[in-house]
């Protein structure tokens, strides 16, 4: 974990700090384009909940970041001033929403991460950053709960929710090695349990396919990252240092 | 905040400023902007009220990371600030200690229950506020803010906002 990095290498911990936040962000901006558009309005309410948590831990984590860099940049230069190569986000959160399915399956392996990231972060010797992952920890376990619920509903459902719900599995699972390999052996384990068990109550499988993407932490992203800055950061790019 | 609480003659003996004293009043006046019956400090969203030199110094800490209502809090600290006559007003937000919904106040759950909000309950007993039946259903575990769920009554058929423990 990055807790190590953090006290011994400053500079390794501000890029540590910015990958994790900037997950968030693109998430919580992912989340966003289902508000007015979900199946029904309790789920309308409940994405654009889960986009908002994101959103806060993306915010703490920027202006935290940018404390320890000391360089005087904050969440609004973070956000809306680095170009998509700077970005340091994981493929996962990146990728386009799909259907109702996809957004969930997306969630539950991003939940289940955020989980065992945060039960490790909320132990960082630094206490902002601890502060800052106890309280989304908590927010990530009820996100887990949604998310891995849906899925399960959706795979042992109708035919048709199944099979959605499959070909998202299949979709999206290239993108679990490069979030795991942060984790420790024993918390990928553990992330392996709580998907794998969601997965197979829900009767879905897990691809035999090996094949793996990675690239999100280095900024080499997909071809989806670039219009979602795009139409994020429009204003900024158009007026920079627009305040409001 | 404990000066607030000392008798006035108390008070002399341990000579808390006057300043201090009311800049911790104004602030402790601030409501919740989403639920208007209870204040920041009732829900232990207002970590601390202090003079530095001249300057008050309010922290205060977000309920959810999301929480919308963040910056409108920051405003109307100043407000009450400024109008109980301080010019010089730096709010801090803290991310640690994460809040708990074990802070909220046991007067401020009386309060949202009477509101019509079911209080957070360590128990997990969830009491209709309307007619205070047991064992409602959950219609929905996000709600209007992110701090409630979505409840219906069994009995009386009520709908009616949680606030959820955390």
């Amino acid at each position: 974990m990055s807790t190590q990095a953090l006290s011994t290498d400053q500079a390794h911990g501000v890029e540590h700090l910015l990958g994790h936040a900037d997950d968030s962000l693109v998430l919580a901006q992912r989340l966003g384009e289902w508000i007015s558009r979900a199946p029904e309005l309790e789920e309308d309410i409940a994405i654009g909940n889960i986009a908002l948590d994101h959103l806060g831990v993306a915010r703490a984590l920027y202006t935290r970041a940018g404390e320890l860099e000391g360089e005087g940049r904050g969440e609004d230069h973070f956000a809306m001033s680095r170009p998509e190569r700077e970005y340091r986000n994981l493929l996962l959160v990146e990728q386009p929403n799909g259907d109702f399915a996809q957004t969930m399956v997306r969630g539950l392996f991003f939940d289940a991460y955020q989980v065992e990231l945060g039960e490790g972060m909320a132990g960082a010797d630094d206490a902002e950053i601890a502060g800052i992952a106890g309280r989304a920890l908590k927010e990530a376990r009820y996100h887990l709960l949604h998310s891995s619920t849906w899925v399960i509903r959706l795979g042992d459902g109708t035919e048709e929710s199944h099979r959605r719900a499959q070909e998202s599995v299949d979709r999206l699972w290239r993108y679990t090695d490069e979030m795991l390999e942060e984790l420790t052996p024993s918390r990928r384990q553990s992330w392996g349990q709580v998907v794998g068990g969601a997965l197979h109550e829900a009767t879905l499988q897990v691809p035999a396919d090996p094949y793996q993407r990675s690239g999100g932490r280095r900024g080499l992203h997909s071809e989806h990252l670039g219009p979602l800055l795009a139409e994020m950061q429009w204003m900024q790019r158009s007026y920079p240092g627009l305040r409001w | 905040m404990d000066a607030a609480q000392l008798s006035g003659a108390a008070m002399v003996t341990v000579a808390v400023p006057p300043g201090l004293e009311r800049a911790r009043l104004a602030a402790g006046q601030v409501v919740d902007p989403e639920i208007p019956v209870v204040t920041i400090a009732d829900l232990g969203i207002l970590r601390d009220v202090a003079l530095v030199g001249g300057r008050v110094v309010a922290t205060i800490t977000p309920t959810y990371s999301g929480c919308p209502a963040m910056a409108q809090i920051e405003d109307d600290l100043r407000l009450a600030l400024t109008e109980a006559g301080f010019d010089q007003i730096e709010v801090v937000t803290i991310q640690d200690p994460a809040w708990s919904s074990d802070w909220v106040t046991e007067e401020a759950r009386e309060k949202l229950a009477r509101f019509g909000i079911a209080p957070p309950s360590p128990a997990g007993e969830v009491l209709c506020p309307r007619c205070r039946a047991a064992s409602p259903h959950e219609v929905s575990r996000f709600g209007s803010t992110a701090c409630k769920a979505l409840m219906v009554c069994t009995s009386c058929g009520d709908p009616f906002d949680r606030f959820k423990e955390y």
